[in-house]
């Protein structure tokens, strides 16, 4: 089955909700290592957003993800907006003018969303960042649409592989971001970047399986 | 938390207007933005705009101003500004001549910096990076310093020269021989609050220290027990004068700044050791700075920020500069 604007407005919405829903622990993890603010300014953000979205829903899903990036860019701040909205526009413009979405272009979205992600922060996997979940994540989708698993099946398993990665970024230090200031210190705590971004995916995935 | 606030959500706004109302002949702010100009333009010279997170007061629109910045932009609390907002900046300050941004060196500043430098289509746009604090070691492969206390040097001294009417190259030149001449360390004694968190960044006993901060409230590079002032100060200077600025027989301008909660009682004492550290140095102390100049909300503690002069950053230095946060005359 492949995905239409419909789920692409779904998977906004619900993103929206497992934000709202988890601010207050994105903030908590981002002030054992950052400057405790990543749950509010993505709350922030996301809101912004969902205001926005009603003048949208008439545009295409690329024009859409555009839009979504550029509210990101102007309402987050930090650094996650950058990189969030970032992450966005690029996925929209992997996709543009199409209406229906295949396995092959979902994962062509989260490519452009990760290249996008390298580009503007300048880190790579194992700097205890959000790529630390979306690129083994990413890996892990492609592996299971190749197997000949459904787009719902191979966002499950990008998500478990999400999950487990969060887990790792609490034994590594940070090198990029707020966090590297803390070098050493930063070792047992979980990368709030990475956190938001398997919520991204688990709101993927969660559209898929509906 | 305890704050003279009305709504979490309104604390930056209600903080610039407030400050629009006090200051109308040194600072406006253009209706709608949150971005904050001289309260009448400069024509014809460089412009330096720099910016970041809210929480820092005065810095950084408490140096726009005659001789020192021409816009500021804060973001919210702790956070950076967003690319369209900096755009505003550039576009307004801009008179004709390019303009320097002066950005600290946080991984959300520098990337919200360049997207609007990106965007500022027909304006030539410069940019230094600031990176003075010695808590943190450099490297390639990570993050880097941060931009702390140290970036108002920068301010003050590009500021100058921009006003005296030298070109972008020559600006942004003398912005940079600051930054590489220019280190800062910090020590807190209580974290602070981001109103929007309602609760203390990091936690801190009442005998202990955090050393090695920031100016986020993010916890510095290790927690030791309190010691008396003097101590304090021969371990912050002790990390600055073995970092690779050399400033052995040289003259410096010292600035002992307080992180927000702390009286200036106890920054002169600071001084008092700094000075006596130096003097015994063989260093020559030119100019002092004491007070709350980059802040951190109300966090309680205080930097050393040493910044190594010549000929013509101590005349920049000296040039007139009237703003609400720094004046000279």
């Amino acid at each position: 089955m492949a995905a239409n604007k419909e789920h692409v407005l779904q998977f906004i919405q619900i993103f929206d909700k497992k934000i709202e829903e988890n601010h207050q622990y994105l903030t908590d993890l981002d002030q054992a290592i950052g400057d405790g603010d990543h749950g509010i300014n993505m709350d922030r953000g996301m809101k912004a957003v969902m205001e926005k979205l009603p003048a949208q829903q008439d545009k295409g899903i690329d024009a859409i993800l555009k839009a979504v990036g550029m509210t990101l860019v102007s309402t987050v701040g930090g650094a996650s907006g950058p990189l969030y909205g970032t992450a966005f526009m690029r996925a929209g413009m992997a996709v543009k003018g199409k209406d229906e979405l295949s396995a092959e272009d979902i994962s062509a979205m989260l490519q452009a969303a990760i290249d996008g992600i390298i580009a503007r922060g300048k880190a790579t996997v194992g700097e205890k960042t959000m790529l630390d979940a979306i690129i083994p994540a990413k890996e892990v989708y492609d592996a299971a649409i190749a197997e000949g698993k459904s787009i719902a099946e191979a966002l499950a398993a990008a998500e478990d592989k999400a999950w487990e990665r969060v887990e790792y970024t609490k034994t590594i230090i940070a090198t990029k971001g707020r966090a590297s200031y803390l070098g050493e210190r930063s070792i047992g705590h979980q990368d709030p970047g990475a956190t938001s971004m398997t919520y991204l995916i688990q709101s993927m995935k969660e559209v898929a399986q509906a | 938390m305890k704050k003279f606030i009305n709504d979490v959500s309104t604390v930056e706004t209600e903080m610039l207007d407030g400050m629009c109302l006090a200051y109308p002949q040194y600072v406006k702010r253009l209706p709608g933005l949150d971005v904050i100009v001289r309260a009448e333009k400069k024509e014809g010279k460089v412009a330096v705009i720099s910016g970041g997170g809210s929480g820092h007061e005065p810095a950084h629109a408490g140096f726009v101003g005659k001789g020192m910045l021409d816009a500021a932009v804060p973001g919210a609390v702790y956070t950076s500004p967003t690319p369209d907002q900096i755009l505003e900046a550039i576009q307004a300050a801009d008179a004709g001549k390019g303009v320097l941004m002066v950005v600290k060196n946080y991984t959300g500043d520098v990337m919200n910096f360049e997207m609007a430098a990106e965007m500022a289509d027909g304006i030539e746009v410069a940019e230094v990076i600031t990176n003075d604090d010695v808590a943190v070691e450099d490297s390639l492969y990570t993050t880097g310093r941060r931009g702390v206390a140290g970036t108002i040097f920068v301010h003050k001294i590009a500021g100058a020269k921009a006003e005296a009417g030298a070109d972008l190259a020559a600006v942004k030149d003398v912005a940079q021989k600051v930054i590489d001449n220019v280190r800062t360390m910090g020590v807190a004694l209580k974290p602070s609050t981001i109103p929007a968190a309602g609760k203390p960044g990091f936690e801190l006993g009442e005998d202990e220290m955090e050393l090695g901060i920031g100016i986020h409230g993010e916890p510095g590079t290790s927690t030791e027990k309190l010691q008396p002032a003097d101590a304090i100060v021969d371990h912050l200077l002790d990390k600055i004068l073995n970092d690779n600025v050399d400033y052995a027989g040289s003259e410096v301008a010292v600035m002992v700044n307080g992180s927000g909660a702390t009286p200036v009682m106890e920054l002169y004492i600071l001084n008092k050791r700094v000075n006596d550290v130096l003097t015994e140095k063989g260093i020559k102390v030119a100019r002092t700075y004491i007070g709350n100049y980059m802040t951190s909300i109300d966090m309680a503690g205080a930097s050393i920020t040493l910044l190594k002069l010549d000929d013509e950053m101590k005349e920049l230095l000296d040039a007139p500069a009237d703003t609400i946060g720094l004046t000279q005359v």
